[in-house]
């Protein structure tokens, strides 16, 4: 009994310690921006990496998911005579929830797992004391650049997503099933509020954004530096950020639409 | 080309995409390219029962959106409601005893406002106030009639 109490502490004060490490390393990559600031290169590769090699997975997925709601939108929708609000359901269930939820948990399997895998990687070669040897602060110079293009992706690959299930949906409700191409997009467009709706899931995304690459980096950073370590890390870096994503989408829906 | 310059390109055309969606998103998606309240004047009508008007409800004249319900609130010295209509400013020809109902589009539709033009000479104007109004029909009430007319029918 005492023991079970013992490691049921334990594990409570690590998860702690974690979360305050996991604080610090948040403040210390902030610090790291002038620095970044004056490499823009270091920056460049990064967006490379994190934005340009997740375009893929968002566009596939975004047009499917957009096609898949037209389909299943139209279904229920004729049942009640109104097709022509196709376009408000496709629009509107892709700016403010899937565009930016979907974007997160794709950005976290795809960029997450290899932001988590590549520095937790960089940790268990030794590069980072490496780089602390030859006086380079390895948190300004490998974690900020990484944190940044992240938190600039997000909402860029959110409104690609959006846009592209837009056109999906419009693909198969108008092309395919017959509604017609003026009611689809007039109604779309009096119905969805410029700042109401679109504006509040680009918040949404630069928020999954910030929290999704924080997780990434702390779980690589904060690794076991065994292979083992590495390959929980990833998994967790997953998890974790799944699990974020969809507890704080309820949050922010709460507050941004009562 | 230098493999420098192929990845800035590739960022700089990852960036434009972005944006270009951002845009399309304000544009085509939202109301932001068909927002037009700046060229609109204001009308007041009072309704004994608006059911389940809106605020940003379309107002119509012969089925053509003429407008949008501004704004809804209650009048607490006659307790009517009273909406203010924003219609748009190249509709400056509605003759001012023109006659304001709140109607549903379908049976389970939004409701808006329409308007059947008069004959007056003159026309509506900013601050003008729509004198006729029919409420809006509430469905319990004209389901409620409908029984009891049936049920006198039966006593008699």
């Amino acid at each position: 009994m005492i023991t079970w109490l013992a490691t049921l502490g334990r594990a409570g004060l690590a998860s702690a310690a974690r979360l305050g490490r996991a604080n610090l390393l948040m403040l210390a990559m902030w610090g790291g921006l002038p620095a970044m600031l004056r490499r823009p290169r270091l920056l460049l590769d990064q967006m490379f990496s994190v934005g340009v090699l997740t375009v893929l997975i968002i566009a596939v997925s975004g047009v499917f998911v957009g096609m898949v709601l037209g389909l299943q939108g139209y279904y229920i929708l004729s049942r009640f005579g109104a097709e022509a609000t196709l376009g408000v359901m496709v629009a509107a269930s892709l700016v403010r929830e899937l565009g930016p939820v979907v974007t997160a948990l794709l950005f976290a399997g795809r960029a997450g797992s290899a932001l988590a895998a590549e520095i937790g990687l960089m940790k268990s070669t030794e590069q980072l004391s490496g780089l602390e040897m030859m006086a380079v602060n390895p948190q300004h110079r490998v974690l900020t650049p990484r944190l940044v293009a992240g938190i600039l992706s997000m909402p860029l690959l959110a409104a690609m997503f959006t846009t592209l299930g837009v056109y999906g949906g419009w693909f198969v409700g108008v092309g395919l099933l017959g509604v017609d191409d003026g009611t689809y997009w007039a109604q779309m467009q009096s119905q969805i509020d410029w700042h109401e709706d679109v504006l509040n899931g680009v918040i949404k995304s630069v928020v999954f954004g910030v929290v999704c690459t924080w997780i990434a980096i702390f779980q690589g950073y904060d690794c076991v530096p065994t292979s083992e370590g590495v390959s929980r890390a990833t998994t967790r870096t997953v998890v974790h950020s799944s699990l974020a994503v969809l507890g704080l989408d309820f949050v922010l829906t709460a507050l941004m639409f009562n | 080309m230098s493999k420098t310059t192929q990845l800035e390109i590739l960022v700089g055309a990852f960036m434009a995409a972005g944006f270009v969606a951002l845009f399309f998103l304000a544009m085509q998606v939202s109301n932001l390219g068909t927002v037009n309240s700046g060229d609109a004047y204001r009308i007041t009508a009072r309704f004994d029962n608006i059911g389940g008007l809106k605020a940003k409800a379309p107002v119509t004249l012969a089925g053509v959106e003429v407008g949008r319900v501004l704004d809804i609130y209650f009048d607490s010295k006659d307790f009517r409601a009273v909406a203010v209509l924003g219609i748009y400013s190249q509709y400056n020809q509605i003759p001012d005893d023109t006659f304001a109902k709140i109607l549903t589009a379908g049976l389970l539709g939004e409701q808006y406002v329409g308007l059947d033009p008069g004959g007056s000479e003159s026309v509506l104007k900013e601050g003008s106030e729509i004198a006729v109004t029919q409420s809006a029909l509430v469905l319990e009430e004209v389901i409620g009639q409908f029984i009891y007319g049936k049920a006198q029918e039966g006593a008699n």
